[in-house]
This record gives structure tokens, sequence and C-alpha cells, in this order.
């Protein structure tokens, strides 16, 4: 879609000065004021705005609670408290930053499931979708990094455990995993060295994300932006301006997104960490009872369910890997789950089983908890290794309407399938778009 | 231009518009702004009325005006409060202002012995003076002198006589921020082995600034004499500096 002929006029001659030498406004113009977005783009579609919001504010936070926090393991601890009592609305910007986190997190989950029901990684997007699973990736380290540095008890003990998933590569080649860890650790213990770097790389990684995030939307912009029906914009009926229509939309959903960031920023700043964060560092007493942040429980759970130290950690870590191969597991001749009767049961099954692992990780690895763990785990990775394929072979879609306009305008659904273009990848490949 | 409504369901927005409407809103605005035909409507129409054009005047604004310009105001007026939390986190914290005054006893510095204290990170010069330095700075007038103000936080605005350097009754004591009033260093005089300069008071090895014995400019490119914290005697040797 960045290939739509260019409306940008310089009106001034200065501007005509620019656009001659570095087009910097034309660019802007054409990508995010005239770029043609589907006119049926529901509210799930705004969570990429309020991603960008939710990113620049970590960063805006994190840079300026880095002027006071002190990475080191004798004074990390009170500098957090500093911030809180001592630096001037240092009790906003750090519950902020680490609210934050929680909020991007939620967001960029409503943001995948989104992706996933709709089909957003299908043809021609994959490298769009890879790219996320990468910001992801780096999102997850970062938020681990990060919550490191307050070097509280859970903090301490979560640096522990994190890192020790490495030494289960000892059952491999043995000194491999405790070498591995050693010199993640700068010493034999997770200490102030460990605290060190950690805290430079969470800095660094932030714009590692802001570079990807460049990416993702310049290959959103190259394949155009999906929408609920799957299909392509073929007609200039089917799209609007991004400028003022998806903004508008963009910002009414950022409102309601901020009052909830808000809200928790300003009446319940804690609720989202844990009581023994707030406890000193102790390398001599673990916590009777650990967990991750909300938003790693179900990557915990299944590492826990995994009756072996090595096979949990590769589970885990396959969790996401896994995402970046959903492109070519699909076999649906449609994008959207909306018009597959069958698969539409598995989606949600799927989020259930997200939702319920979410919840598994949070209470103690011991039980019935372990045994419902086993049973989802094995429906994730089913989800994407069975149900994709195979699913996506045998159903039949619903038809699909002929144009995104005769879905908004509730006209019955025309020809469906390959004549009908964009509902199917491989044709919408073939189709050039016709704008 | 009814795709407009792919946004929003219907029946939200009809509920709003009378609710809107119920609470007098559209005179609200109208008042507040006086001017809703300055062309910066987001939507150019309004299906629940019949579509009209994106003329609207003054006699009539729409719903659409009033949620445009209530939110840009709200959102423009918020983000910009927003800004002043980051601004004043680099500001001085609680902790650096809880130093903003310290004590010092005086017993221990014998006359012609100078000391350094800190006070707010910063060195405090306080001599012991003799008689003759005393002397010295009192035969100065003040009309010779390249600063004629006291630079005294104590007594702002007066002569950079020598009675106004100091405190009454505690003329033999000078006390004063040991750093120079040219760019920043701090100039040398405290102890017996330093060179004190033209003038017997400070010298400052960076750009040459000679100070006299009531810590006065009176060579060398330091604009201003060199200033006085706010202090007080709480006894004859106990002193309070800020």
């Amino acid at each position: 879609m960045s290939n739509h002929a260019s409306t940008y006029e310089p009106k001034s001659a200065t501007a005509k000065w620019w656009d001659e030498r570095l087009p910097v406004p034309r660019m802007m113009h054409d990508q995010f004021v005239d770029f043609p977005t589907p006119r049926n783009l529901n509210y799930l579609w705004t969570f990429g705005g309020i991603l960008t919001f939710c990113l620049v504010a970590q960063l805006v936070t994190g840079i300026v609670l880095a002027m006071h926090y002190v990475p080191t393991a004798d004074d990390a601890f009170n500098s957090v408290d500093h911030i809180r009592r001592d630096v001037n609305y240092g009790w906003l910007l750090q519950a902020m930053h680490a609210t934050g986190s929680s909020m991007f997190f939620l967001a960029v989950y409503v943001h995948i499931f989104r992706g996933l029901y709709y089909g957003s990684y299908r043809a021609p997007r994959e490298i769009l979708w890879i790219l996320g699973v990468f910001i992801l990736l780096a999102m997850m380290a970062t938020a681990f990094l990060g919550y490191s540095l307050p070097w509280g008890q859970m903090s301490f003990w979560a640096v522990t455990v994190i890192t020790n998933l490495f030494s289960s590569l000892d059952s491999v080649i043995p000194g491999l995993g405790t070498g591995i860890v050693e010199w993640l650790w700068g010493g034999y213990a997770v200490s102030g060295a460990t605290l060190n770097r950690f805290f430079s790389l969470h800095y660094l990684l932030p714009f590692v994300i802001f570079g990807l995030v460049i990416l993702h939307i310049w290959a959103l912009h190259v394949a155009g932006q999906n929408n609920p029906t799957g299909l392509n914009i073929k007609t200039k009926s089917d799209s609007l301006p991004m400028y003022p229509y998806a903004v508008a939309k963009d910002a009414v959903a950022l409102f309601a997104f901020v009052i909830v960031f808000a809200w928790f920023v300003l009446f319940l700043p804690d609720y989202l960490g844990h009581a023994d964060n707030f406890i000193e560092a102790n390398p001599l007493v673990t916590p009777p009872h650990i967990v991750p942040e909300w938003y790693f429980l179900p990557f915990y759970a299944i590492l826990r369910a995994i009756p072996d130290k090595l096979g949990g950690v590769i589970a885990m870590f396959a969790s996401i890997a896994i995402l970046a191969f959903i492109p070519w597991l699909d076999r649906s001749p449609v994008r959207s789950t909306k018009y597959r009767p069958i698969y539409k049961w598995f989606f949600w099954l799927f989020l259930f089983a997200c939702l319920a692992l979410g919840y598994l990780g949070s209470k103690p690895a011991e039980g019935v908890y372990v045994f419902w763990a086993r049973i989802f785990t094995a429906y994730y990775f089913a989800h994407f290794l069975l149900v994709m394929p195979i699913v996506g072979s045998i159903e039949t879609p619903t038809k699909l309407p002929g144009s995104i306009t005769d879905a908004v305008l509730g006209k019955s659904p025309g020809k469906s399938g390959a004549t009908g273009g964009g509902g199917v990848p491989a044709g919408a490949t073939a189709a050039p778009e016709d704008r | 231009m009814a795709n407009l409504w792919q946004f929003a369901p219907l029946k939200f927005s009809t509920r709003l518009h009378a609710f809107l409407r119920n609470l007098g809103l559209k005179a609200a605005v109208l008042l507040a702004t006086g001017n809703m035909a300055c062309g910066t409507l987001l939507f150019d129409d309004d299906p629940l009325e019949g579509g009209r054009s994106m003329t609207a005047d003054v006699e009539d604004p729409n719903r659409r005006d009033i949620l445009v310009v209530a939110a840009s105001a709200f959102s423009a007026v918020g983000a910009a409060s927003l800004i002043w939390p980051f601004v004043h986190q680099m500001n001085p914290d609680a902790g650096a202002q809880a130093l903003a005054s310290a004590e010092f006893d005086l017993a221990p510095v014998q006359v012609g012995q100078a000391i350094t204290v800190m006070w707010r990170g910063k060195p405090v010069f306080i001599r012991h003076r003799t008689a003759e330095e005393i002397e010295a700075a009192k035969k100065v007038p003040v009309e010779d002198l390249p600063d004629p103000l006291s630079r005294n936080d104590n007594e702002p605005g007066t002569p950079a006589t020598d009675a106004n350097r100091t405190l009454e009754g505690h003329e033999k004591w000078l006390v004063m921020v040991g750093i120079c009033t040219h760019l920043g260093c701090i100039p040398k005089g405290q102890t017996l082995a330093d060179s004190k300069g033209d003038f017997g008071g400070w010298f400052c090895p960076c750009h040459g600034s000679h100070y006299d014995t009531a810590g006065r400019i009176r060579k060398g490119p330091a604009p201003r004499n060199l200033d006085i914290p706010p202090y007080t005697f709480l006894s004859d040797t106990k002193i309070r500096i800020g």
C-alpha cells in the first residue's frame, strides 16, 4: 500500500525545498494522513496506536527514572524508595513506569489475539507478524530485566530462577549451562554485578524495540491493514483516509485506555506488584511462593508443566517461537475466523487455554494444578500444530462478502472464495489491488 | 458520508446526543468558545440531522463541534499539565532540600585561621580575621571596588562595605560561599601555604581573580564579590548556615 499514489503537495516554498531534499513531510502525509485504511476496522484495530503510546510512555518515564535510580546492590532498593518519597513527582513517575509494563502487555495481548482471530498473520503479512513475535520477545526480556531493578525479594529471586533456566543446558553438555549462568551473573550467584548489567541492558532493549516497531509499521504499510473480513481493499470505496477517520477512532480508544491506565497509576499503583518486593533482596532467604508478574504466568505454567528441567525450558521458549511459524501452519483458504464455523470454536478454546494457563501459573506447582497445566499446555501446542493445519484443510468457510464495502453496507454475501479475491491469501498476492 | 458510522454504533451516539442536549452543553460550548465557525471540524456531517454540510455556524453548532472542542481542550490541558512532573523531577528533591541548613561550631578556629565547611554541596569559607585584615578591608572606599554591592543574602542590595559583608557584632567572622564568581573554581587562600593574591584575601588560580580580606573582587575577570550565604549566630561560636 506504500505504493499508493502520493497526494502530498508542498504548500510553501520551504515545504517544497524540503520535499526535494528530505521528503519526510511527504512520507508522513502519505503514510499517516492520506493512507488508505479499510473502512470496516473495529476497535480491536486501535491497539497498534495504543501500543505505540505505551512504548513512548515507558521510554519517557524510564529515561526520567534512570536519572534517580542507582544500580548497585547496596543502593538500588533504597533509591527506588527515594524516588517514591523524595524525588519531585517520583511517586507518579515510578507508578507510571511500573504500571506501564502491565498496560503494555495487556495491550499487546489484545493486539496478538486480534491478529490470531482475523488471520492478520496470513500472506502477505508474514514478515509483519514475525517482526511482532520479535517485538514480543524483546518486550519480555525488557520487562524481566526491569523487574530485577527494584532489588526486592521478588526481583532477586526472579532473576535467580530465570537465569537458572540456562543451567538446564548442563544436561546437554556438562558445564555449559553453569558457564552461561555464571557469565550472565558476573559471579557465582546473583549479585550487584548482575544488577548493574541488567540495568544497562534494560536501558538498551527498548530502543531495539523501537527499531523493530518502525520495521513493523513499515511492513504494515507495505501490505496494508487487515480488517474484520480479511478481504483486501479493492476499490476506493473500501477504504477511508487514515486521517481523520482512523486517527479519530484511535484517539477515542486511547482515551479509554489511558483512563484505565491512570486508574491503576493513581489508585492502585502497587496492585499489580508483589508485597514481597517491598523487602530488600536477601540472598539467604527465598520467599515461600515465587510467582512472576501476571503477564508471564501462562509461560510460567508451561515451564512447570513439563516434568523435566530442560524440557520445561524448551517448551516455554517454544511456546513463543511457534508463533513465528503460524503463517504456514494455518491452511485455511480464508483469513478471518469470522467466516470459519469450525475453527471459531477452537479459537475461543485456545483463548480459554491461555487464560487457564495464566491462572494455573499463579498457583503452587502441585496436585491438580499440575494436571490441568499439562492438559492446557498440550492444547496450546496442539492448537498450532494440529488444529490450524487440519481444521484449515477440512473446513468449508461460510460465504464471504463480495468486498469490504458490501460487508459494511450489509449486502448479502456475493461471490465467495477465489473470485472474491482478497479472502484467499494466495489469490490476494496474485491479484494486484485496484486503487 | 454515512460510512463514518462504521466507527460507532448508532444507538450509542444517539443516546450520547440526547444526553448532551439535556445537559445544555450546546449552549455552554457556544458560550465558552464564541466562534464555532472556525473550520476546525473533523467531521463534515451529522447523519442524525440529515447530513448537513460542514458550514456549522454560530447559531447552530452540532454535536461534533462540541465533542471535538471538548475533547481537544481536555487533551491539550491534560497533556500540557503532564509535562510538569517530567520537568520538576529534575529539580532538587526532598533529600537535597533537607540539606538546606547546617550548623557548625567555630570555637576551635583561632584568630588568623580559616575553615572550609560544606553547605548544600558547596564549600563555605569561614575565616576568623585578624584585626589588621579587618582594618585593611575597612579602609577601601566602596567607589574603588569593581562590584559595589555587598552580595550578602542577609542584607541584600547594600553597598559592599566591610560591615555589610559580615553580621553586626560578629565582624571578625567572614562567611562566604567559596566559589569564584567567574566560572565556579574554588579560590586559594584558606591555608597558610596558599597564595592569597595581591590583596591578602583569596586568589583564584583558574583565571587569576584576586579577592581582598572581605572577599570582594579587586582584580581579574570575576564580576561579583564572593557570595555570602544566609546565616545566623546561634551563640558566640555556633553558626547556622542556610
